[in-house]
């Protein structure tokens, strides 16, 4: 039996040890003898065929060791992997770490210096010579699509069209009393993990190690091998500190690759460490998306028919899953609601751009934005109450376990709970009545109210369903216990961290399994040798799999223990109970041992019964039968000042419901830092290339992450509906990032809703809010923008005036719903 | 080459510098202070703050013979037998995750501390806008921070 005594505790971080005083292991502190530094010249054209490329002079250059071009490389580099092959006929390109003849986004790697010295590799760079053949960058997606628009690759810009489709959509669009449809853009992202990337490698022999800031270093592993050809025993991936990741270092990169194969050429190790400039344009993006969304429904609001035509954009290839991105979004529009019927298509596109992939929530954040958009405009247009519409369509909580149109078998959530704590905190109907009070006088700064009931699938993932959907993986995760003979624990997870506070989480999961003092354990992760299987950290996959497989390990433990209690407290195992990590038998005699005892017996193994393992170490591996389904209800309200343009959050309430919390401190920063991002798309992020695709938002000068000035405080809560699993458990790593984005803009365009206004593109900069509300007034721009101007701070960002939805577009009515 | 020398958490060092190198990496490279680490090239992260003559200041914007002479204090200097009141706030306050930008944070707070011993929450988040964390939303550092302050404003009344 179980005793929980540190579940649910809110304990401070083990990990906070090493990295609040800067002991911390990130991949660039390594130092090696003979270590040198590796710089990569990066394409500056967007679309360039590769005519000559000159690296003599830079071989030349002081305090170089080498220097190579694509040509070096054309034999033994391979292509990067895609995992995800979403169709049978899906293009996928050719993608060599180093260009060899063509070069289709700014940042590709063109070339390399290895040098002694960080500084003389980046001098030495400057000394490389490149013809490059101008090619048309092809940067639009629907002009991608458009016949003869140039080619990003031969086959075409087309990757891939995935349709999907679960009852009769055609049937719930007939005679439709109401038909709402939208197109809304989800901006290009840069993840911008505060640790630019690293990476060292180093051959010893014929072992090849590779230290790296990544998400996946088992995954890694198995791609070096099976890409690279390199047998996958000499291969030891280790993953350090990680400084964050949000799906940026889930992802198999050219500088990975290209460090293992320098190290085997030159015979050194070698490290290169990204600038921030060169990490903006290189690392992969994330959204990226146009969304045309079409609903219908009756005259009381009830959903009939969802219908979502997705293009997305791929970049210039497809890394580990750029496809699989949207499709993770595919099952989600649907969100909490039920309706009859569901069509979704997604095109795929090549674009000369930085490829796109998972960044925090992948697929999922789009999906909800879109669905929790346009819900919205659904309530506006019937005027009904937006939370009262989504109560008229959301699954009750007397419905769970639920099977939603998409097929998935949501197990639990009560939304009708979250909601209500959430409009309890926020003060909803006070906002509410104020917000009237400010329309009826004219206020210039107008107040909007947000809405977004969400619900996300987390737990990634069954691996039959990852099989269904043409995925590479399985989606198990793996642990082991091992008992030290002085009775102290070591916990291996394949599952390694990047922030999120494993170390912690699992020791105080473990410290309940098993009995034993949270302070005795320590948890390893992070290094093929270490913690040789597992699927890594993604998808708020960690503790719903992962943490299974650490219940399931101790399930072993206690039972390979009970067979030794039994010998040493000389009754039948039926007869020994455990529990709070001692072992007792039955009979009446008292006689205890603890799992320490236990295992010290184990070790020295004098007196086992016969046939019993001298070990009550264990193995587990868990794939789960099903996702899970974090929800919750955030809300949010924005002063928008109608001269300026400036959005202020005034409050932000956010009540998720993530079933069983293991640690509430660590919820809370998952939540915070969530709600922060997603917060960041609505208001300040995008990256920007202009017309001859080169990437404007190259630095953080120009690429807008938030700082502390910049966001409000939020109020969290929590409603607990437990999930199916044995924990309980559903994942928070994405929620505050998926709820809070369409939280933010809802609560911006309720605000501007009477003047017309019904959507503003992300990110909704002052500018934007600013051209939107001048539109709408049918005012003067450009006289008015001269005095904005004047007025306007610096802080606004987006070169462009599009993303106002004008109000005589796109809604059509054919009924007489009003 | 130029000569340097300066006091590094307590400690005396004099190379033989490249003019152009970068404090940081002098730091980092040199001096083998790896707790201070680089978050950016354009002086917008503030990961690799350091107290520079008991002043915060990006390292990545000085340059190593700018600081001749000079004291400095990086994050490995800031416990004194037990945690800087900062350090024990942060972790207490759980306003860290990835930690990368944390001793960027800590030393500017300090410094935000040292000005104004009592500030209101705006004024940390007003004080520590050159410091650019990914992963906590921030509150929980402005939690810390105020807790700090109150920690020292108790020990010193």
């Amino acid at each position: 039996m179980t005793v929980t005594t540190e579940i649910g505790k809110a304990r401070a971080r083990k990990e906070d040890a090493r990295l609040v005083t800067g002991q911390t292991n990130w991949t660039d502190n390594i130092q090696l003898p003979g270590l040198v530094h590796v710089a990569y010249l990066r394409s500056p054209m967007a679309h360039a065929r590769i005519a000559s490329v000159d690296v003599s002079a830079a071989r030349g250059a002081p305090g170089v060791i080498a220097a190579f071009s694509g040509a070096d490389f054309a034999a033994e580099q391979g292509s990067l992997p895609c995992a995800w092959p979403v169709t049978p006929d899906i293009v996928i390109p050719a993608h060599p770490p180093m260009a060899t003849d063509e070069v289709r986004y700014v940042g590709e790697i063109v070339a390399c210096v290895v040098a002694r010295d960080r500084y003389a590799a980046a001098d030495a760079l400057e000394l490389i010579n490149i013809d490059y053949e101008p090619l048309p960058p092809v940067l639009d997606m629907e002009e991608a699509l458009a016949e003869g628009s140039p080619k990003v690759h031969e086959a075409g810009n087309k990757s891939f069209v995935w349709p999907f489709a679960q009852g009769d959509i055609e049937a719930a669009f007939r005679d439709a009393p109401v038909v709402v449809e939208r197109t809304y853009r989800q901006q290009r992202l840069i993840p911008c993990a505060m640790e630019p990337r690293a990476t060292v490698a180093a051959m010893v022999g014929d072992e090849i190690t590779l230290w790296t800031a990544t998400q996946i270093p088992h995954v890694l592993r198995f791609l070096i091998a099976a890409v690279l050809g390199i047998p996958e025993q000499n291969i030891r991936v280790i993953a350090p500190d990680v400084g964050g990741g949000f799906g940026s270092k889930l992802q198999v990169t050219d500088e990975e690759f290209l460090a293992v194969l320098l190290t085997r050429k030159i015979g050194r190790p070698v490290k290169w460490t990204e600038s921030r400039s060169e990490g903006n344009l290189a690392v992969h993006h994330g959204r990226d998306q146009l969304q045309r969304i079409k609903v219908a429904a009756d005259a009381d609001g009830r959903l009939r028919g969802l219908s979502v035509d997705l293009l997305a954009d791929m970049g210039a290839y497809l890394m580990l899953v750029t496809p699989g991105v949207p499709l993770l979004g595919a099952f989600m529009f649907p969100s909490i609601y039920k309706m009859d019927a569901y069509s979704f298509r997604c095109t795929g596109i090549f674009t000369t751009k930085m490829p796109t992939d998972a960044y925090r929530g992948a697929g999922r954040p789009e999906a909800t934005f879109a669905i929790e958009r346009i819900v919205d405009e659904l309530a506006a247009e019937l005027d009904i109450e937006p939370l009262e519409l989504r109560e008229r369509n959301w699954i009750k909580h007397e419905e769970f376990p639920y099977t939603t149109i998409c097929g998935l078998t949501y197990d639990s959530g009560n939304y009708e709970a979250a909601t209500a704590k959430a409009r309890d905190l926020f003060g909803y109907d006070d906002l509410r009545a104020e917000q009237q009070r400010r329309r009826a006088s004219g206020d210039p700064v107008q107040l909007g109210i947000g809405i977004s009931t969400f619900t996300e699938m987390c737990g990634l993932a069954p691996s039959r369903v990852l099989g269904s959907l043409a995925y590479g993986a399985g989606g198990w995760e793996q642990a082991s216990i091992r008992m030290l003979p002085t009775g102290k624990v070591e916990v291996v997870t394949g599952s390694s961290a990047h922030g999120q506070g494993h170390e912690t989480a699992w020791s105080q999961i473990v410290a309940d399994q098993l009995g034993v003092p949270y302070e005795d354990i320590r948890v390893l992760h992070g290094d093929t040798q270490v913690s040789p299987k597992g699927m890594d950290t993604y998808g708020s996959r960690s503790l719903a799999v992962g943490g299974m497989a650490l219940v399931s390990a101790c399930d072993k433990v206690i039972e390979k223990a009970k067979a030794i209690a039994s010998a040493m407290l000389e009754a039948p195992p039926e007869e020994v109970e455990f529990e709070a990590g001692v072992f007792s038998a039955r009979n009446g005699s008292g006689a205890s041992k603890t799992i320490q005892e236990i295992a010290l017996a184990a070790f020295a193994a004098h007196d086992l019964p016969d046939g019993v393992e001298p070990t009550i170490d264990a193995d587990a591996t868990y794939d789960p039968d099903n996702f899970s389904f974090p929800h919750g209800t955030h809300l949010c309200a924005t002063e928008v000042d109608t001269e300026t343009g400036f959005v202020t959050i005034r409050s932000y309430v956010a009540v998720d419901d993530i079933g069983l919390v293991v640690n509430p401190l660590i919820v809370e920063g998952q939540v915070h830092g969530g709600i922060a991002q997603g917060i960041a798309q609505a208001l300040y992020e995008e990256a920007v290339y202009d017309d001859d695709g080169n990437l404007v938002t190259s630095t953080l000068a120009d690429y807008l992450v938030p700082s502390a000035s910049d966001l409000p405080s939020y109020v969290t809560d929590r409603t607990e509906s437990p999930a199916a699993n044995r924990l309980g458990v559903k994942g928070v790593g994405e929620a505050g990032t998926i709820a809070s984005t369409p939280a933010v803009v809802n609560s911006i365009v309720d605000a501007l809703r009477p003047m017309g206004i019904r959507d503003i593109t992300m990110p909704c900069t002052p500018e934007r809010v600013w051209r939107a509300i001048q539109t709408a007034r049918g005012g003067d721009q450009d006289s008015a923008a001269q005095q904005h101007e004047a007025r306007q701070s610096d802080r606004t960002q987006g070169n462009s005036p599009s993303g106002i939805a004008a109000d005589n577009d796109e809604a059509q009515q054919s009924g007489g719903a009003a | 080459m130029t000569k340097v020398s300066m006091t590094i958490d307590g400690a005396r060092y004099d190379d033989d510098v490249e003019p152009r190198l970068l404090l940081v990496h002098y730091l980092r490279e040199v001096a083998g202070r790896i707790g201070t680490p680089v978050g950016c090239d354009t002086s917008n992260c503030g990961s690799c703050t350091v107290l520079l003559n008991g002043l915060s200041a990006k390292s990545c914007s000085v340059l190593a013979v700018q600081a001749d002479g000079a004291e400095i204090t990086t994050i490995q200097g800031m416990a004194n037998g037990e945690w800087h009141p900062l350090q024990q706030a942060f972790h207490e306050e759980h306003a860290l995750q990835c930690g990368y930008c944390t001793p960027g944070m800590i030393m500017a707070a300090a410094d935000l501390l040292r000005e104004n011993p009592n500030p209101t929450d705006q004024e940390v988040r007003e004080g520590l806008e050159g410091n650019l964390c990914r992963c906590t939303g921030y509150q929980n550092i402005v939690r810390a921070v105020m807790r700090a302050a109150s920690a020292s404003q108790g020990a010193a009344s």
